[in-house]
């Protein structure tokens, strides 16, 4: 976090000067470590089995916060007696078919309580498993759960054995402190230490929070590292409280923003799933399979309808199912990395990049720029000219002699960008928090912003169509933004207005409440209704730090509601009543007949804590009082989820794709649901192969940012971090002969790179298995060009292509590798050492 | 500090004289009359930092029609003034030489990028957009309705705005376009 994210990390160091104690978990020692109580280095891709034993150790000890896990989560639900745990199936749960590799949830269920219920989430269950690995459908619940019912049987008593409590009791029983330190290579010491320490600071007096970047996303199992987390906090309770919380840190500045109103091929902005063929022909089947009924989820009808209202306007009525039909369909996994495929495969014929660099910042970078070199045109837009731009000039595979300049019949247009001082627009924060930028100066010369550019290609494509029906949808769409300045740039304010979206008066709403699923409404994305509340760009709010609360509600714009803390509802407890004086946060006034508190509720403001459901409510009616997670379908935090995972509904431990040593908990060795490609250009390094002995782990340094575009061109950065390099142990530098300052080559069955050897005693090397088991350290900035003032190889050319089967992330971040002294081979001989290296 | 003409005022001599060289004798009359850039701005914008995810409050002082400072936002309860390393260089990523300012395009099998003015680039790329659409058009798949092309995809980076990414979205799914991703898979 002080490498990454520094000035988020003064908060960290401020919590620490008033007493908080800071653990930092990581394979390298860095910043962070140098100024945390504890640095517990980890063994790359174990995390599971390490948050698995705090769960283990909370539940063996009963040290969870009992009060919160009854009334606040599923620990007394009772689960179908179809349900088989990988402790009974050698690393498999219930319901996985060998042949696709996917899994069939529906024994995962609660258990029905009666016949109507229970038919009707069978089938999106029985549906749920294939449908969910295809199309990543896991994050079609991302501000939403997956169906299930409102009030399963449950056992308060938390003794029946198939209750959610004496599940995870069974799952976790041999993630034990001996198990840490096999796996880990964490001392069962250190382990007793962060024990102790996050179990006395969790309660009613104190919170404690977690916080993560890809060290645990960037995993076949990294949605499983999340839920492992997840249950450990409210376990504890440390959900919807003031300190609590699992912290994302997000690394790019509106990535965030990308997946609320994402540009990712399964979901339309606000998190609903982009329909799918062979489920989805009409408004009524689409709502149908996408999720809960009961809870805030429920009003997905008006959520859906303001979106098709907001993007096709008066065409869009209730007899044309408000042009559903529009919507182009899905039918598996059309996601980055199968894009790529199909690209090598000629399917793909056109490809717009703005403001990314696959070439270099993707895994396989090889497989990046076949892709790249065997499409029909290619549109690059950047602020330099990024190695994605430039791969058929100056790219790697010229000089091995796999690609020749003149063979490339790619089509290049490469337009340059607006800089973020020349534009304006929102970024939404890792905090949820949408920042109104303001615009410094025009851009120069040809560089316009992706606004002006999609808007005019849109008004130059919709002045181009035809009579044709498959026109129509371009033809109906409501594109009509006012133009500003001699550049003629669309008015940002205006899309952020569509995007909160207005009422039948044509004012701005407040609220995703008053949404409708008449048509009468019309909302970009519902999660953002609000920002342009009172016609006002909320999101612009700038209202000093020392003028306000420190929640600081007017400074921007958080959704949803403006909300800072989610489902803080948790806050106080089953009454309303805060859990301590010292944690109180959001509370009950029963004068008042209302919540209240330092933040805005995230409950429906009236609604008092004894307040039960009637039979057959639906969405938000059907949660109770004491129901603080309101998207999902039973109000409760998921310690066990029902459905809506590819991989399971509890995390266990897997190995990496690619790792030295075997599964100590189960004869399956690797996340069994994990999306592989069966293709040449997609090769893995063989597990447990002593040719790729040792552990690479990537990462960013403070200096640069990401695939360099926006730091290797910049003196004063460029200075500071001149060169690619390595991180061995003086151990590994000892066996391997590297020498500090000296060359490296790091070779994995995709191709070899070198780099700049650094021997420190930052990364240390673990016993594991009874084993030594060396890690190497890689940044990823660099690359060939890219208007670099320093250049280097490209560290993901090394990474696998093999993927978390719930939100297709790749396993950048624990792979193996060989190390060798010196630098790497060039031209055709870079490709006999690899053929070396893959055919023994 | 003793007053006098300028050669006690000296720095040199003062530190000889054994006054704190890393204190106030450091200070020479040419110190007294710098004034910061930011003084002199024609205008200054409230604006985020675009590195990481953090989003500190930036400060953007332009004169003359170019940025000349970049500082961190003392009212941001986000980052309190403060800016990183990334953040304290982006005027650079503004004003730096090596940025790309004009259209580029090479041609099939060309070696050499060239010359091509927005307008032209804006048409042709329009065209090529209905031309593949057209060409990979697929009304059906597998016996069901898609309305897709699977022709043509795309790829952006996080630092896009919220309403770049709206505009996009909307534009593709009008177009049928379905592989649609973003630094955020990533």
């Amino acid at each position: 976090m002080a490498e990454c994210h520094p000035v988020g990390f003064q908060w960290v160091v401020e919590a620490r000067a008033r007493g908080a104690r800071v653990f930092h978990v990581d394979p390298r020692y860095t910043r962070t470590s140098a100024l945390a109580d504890r640095h517990l280095p980890i063994r790359a891709g174990a995390d599971i089995v390490l948050l698995g034993a705090l769960i283990n150790h909370v539940l063996v000890n009963e040290l969870d916060f009992r009060e919160y896990v009854l009334a606040y989560t599923n620990a007394a639900t009772i689960v179908s007696a179809d349900f088989r745990d990988t402790e009974d199936l050698d690393g498999l749960f219930s319901g996985f078919d060998a042949g696709s590799r996917k899994y069939d949830p529906s024994s995962w269920a609660y258990e029905g309580v009666d016949e109507e219920p229970a038919a009707g989430l069978r089938g999106e269950q029985l549906e749920g498993g294939a449908h969910h690995a295809e199309v990543a459908g896991a994050d079609q619940y991302g501000s939403g759960g997956a169906r299930e019912q409102a009030s399963p049987p449950t056992d308060p008593t938390l003794r029946h054995p198939r209750c959610v409590y004496q599940i995870l009791r069974r799952h976790f029983a041999r993630y034990t402190p001996e198990l840490v330190e096999q796996v880990c290579g964490v001392s069962k010491a250190d382990f007793a230490e962060l024990a102790g320490a996050i179990t006395e600071n969790s309660g009613r007096e104190h919170t404690t929070a977690w916080v993560y970047a890809v060290g645990w996303t960037q995993h076949t199992v990294g949605a499983q590292y999340i839920r492992t987390a997840s249950i450990l906090q409210l376990l504890l309770g440390n959900m919807g409280r003031p300190g609590g919380g699992i912290l994302a840190l997000r690394g790019h500045a509106s990535i965030q923003g990308s997946t609320d109103i994402p540009t990712l091929f399964n979901i339309l902005p606000g998190y609903l799933p982009m329909p799918n063929a062979h489920e989805h022909q009409n408004l009524d089947d689409y709502l149908k399979g996408a999720g809960a009924e009961t809870g805030f989820w429920g009003r997905k009808r008006s959520y859906m309808v303001s979106l098709l209202k907001a993007w096709w306007g008066e065409h869009a009525t209730a007899d044309n199912d408000f042009c559903f039909g529009h919507l182009p369909r899905l039918t598996g996994d059309h996601g980055h990395y199968s894009t790529v495929m199909a690209q090598i495969d000629g399917t793909v014929k056109g490809y717009f990049v703005v403001g990314e660099n696959p070439a270099i910042g993707s895994s396989g970078g090889k497989a990046q720029r076949f892709g790249l070199a065997n499409l029909d045109w290619l549109v690059v837009r950047d602020l330099t000219l990024v190695e994605t731009a430039t791969f058929w000039k100056n790219g790697p595979e010229l000089a091995t002699g796999e690609m020749r300049t003149e063979d490339i019949a790619t089509e290049v247009f490469f337009l340059p960008a607006a800089t973020h001082a020349e534009k304006e627009g929102t970024f939404t924060n890792t905090q949820r928090l949408l920042q109104w930028r303001h615009k410094a100066l025009d851009p120069p010369e040809d560089c316009r912003s992706e606004l002006w550019f999609y808007h005019h290609l849109g008004k130059r494509i919709r002045a181009r169509l035809s009579d044709d029906e498959i026109d129509r949808p371009l033809r109906e769409l409501a594109w009509d933004y006012p133009e500003e300045g001699e550049r003629a740039e669309p008015s940002a304010s205006a899309v952020l207005r569509e995007i909160n979206g207005t009422g039948p008066d044509g004012r701005t709403l407040s609220a995703y409440t008053e949404l409708k699923p008449d048509g009468s409404t019309r909302c970009g994305c519902w999660i953002y209704c609000g920002v342009y509340a009172d016609e006002v760009n909320q999101a612009a709010r700038r209202k000093p730090d020392s003028e306000q609360s420190w929640v600081a509600p007017e400074w921007g714009w958080a959704w949803p509601a403006n909300r800072r803390t989610l489902y803080n509802r948790a806050s106080a407890d089953p009454e309303g009543r805060p859990w301590s004086e010292r944690k109180a946060y959001v509370w009950w006034d029963a004068e008042k007949g209302e919540w209240t508190g330092h933040d805005v509720p995230d409950f429906e403001l009236t609604k008092p804590p004894d307040y039960l459901p009637p039979e057959g409510a639906v969405a938000e009616d059907a949660l109770a009082g004491t129901d603080p997670f309101i998207m999902q379908a039973d109000g409760k935090g998921w310690l066990f989820a029902p459905a809506g995972l590819a991989d399971g509904p509890l995390p266990t431990h897997y190995e990496p794709q690619e790792s030295p040593v075997p599964n100590l908990l189960y004869g399956q060795r690797a996340n069994p649901a994990r999306r592989l490609y069966d293709r040449p250009e997609s090769p893995y390094n063989p597990p447990e192969s002593p040719r790729f002995p040792y552990v690479l782990t990537t990462y960013r340094l403070t200096e640069h940012h990401t695939a360099g575009a926006m730091s290797r061109p910049l003196s004063y950065l460029a200075e500071l971090q001149p060169a690619l390099f390595c991180e061995v142990s003086p151990e590994l530098a000892g066996l391997v002969g590297l020498v500090n300052g000296g060359w490296a080559t790091i070779v994995t069955t995709r191709t070899a790179i070198e780099a700049r050897v650094l021997v420190t005693e930052r990364v240390r090397p673990l016993r594991v298995q009874g084993h030594t088991v060396h890690q190497v350290g890689l940044p990823y900035h660099w690359g060939w060009d890219g208007g670099g003032l320093v250049t280097g190889d490209s560290t993901n050319d090394l990474l696998p292509i093999v993927l978390d089967p719930n939100v297709y992330i790749q396993e950048g971040k624990a792979v193996t590798c060989d190390l060798r002294p010196g630098r790497r081979p060039t031209g055709p001989a870079l490709l006999e050492l690899i053929r070396e290296y893959r055919d023994g | 500090m003793a007053q006098g003409g300028w050669i006690s005022r000296w720095p040199v001599l003062r530190q000889l004289r054994g006054e704190d060289g890393r204190s106030r004798a450091a200070r020479s009359a040419r110190t007294d009359a710098l004034r910061p850039r930011t003084e002199q701005a024609d205008s200054v914008a409230r604006s985020v930092c675009p590195y990481c995810a953090v989003g500190c409050g930036q400060l953007i002082y332009v004169k003359d029609g170019r940025v000349t400072q970049i500082e961190g936002d003392p009212d941001s309860p986000v980052s309190r003034g403060r800016l990183c390393p990334k953040g304290a260089a982006s005027k650079q990523l503004v004003t730096h030489p090596g940025r790309q300012k004009h259209v580029l395009y090479r041609r099939p099998h060309g070696t050499e990028w060239e010359a091509l003015d927005l307008d032209t680039a804006m048409d042709m790329i329009a065209e090529r957009v209905l031309r593949t659409r057209r060409q990979t058009w697929q009304q059906e798949h597998e016996g069901k309705t898609v309305r897709r092309t699977m022709g043509i995809a795309s790829l952006g980076g996080a630092t896009l705005d919220n309403e770049e990414n709206y505009l996009m979205k909307k534009l593709y799914t009008a177009l049928g376009a379905i592989q649609v991703e973003n630094q955020a898979r990533i």
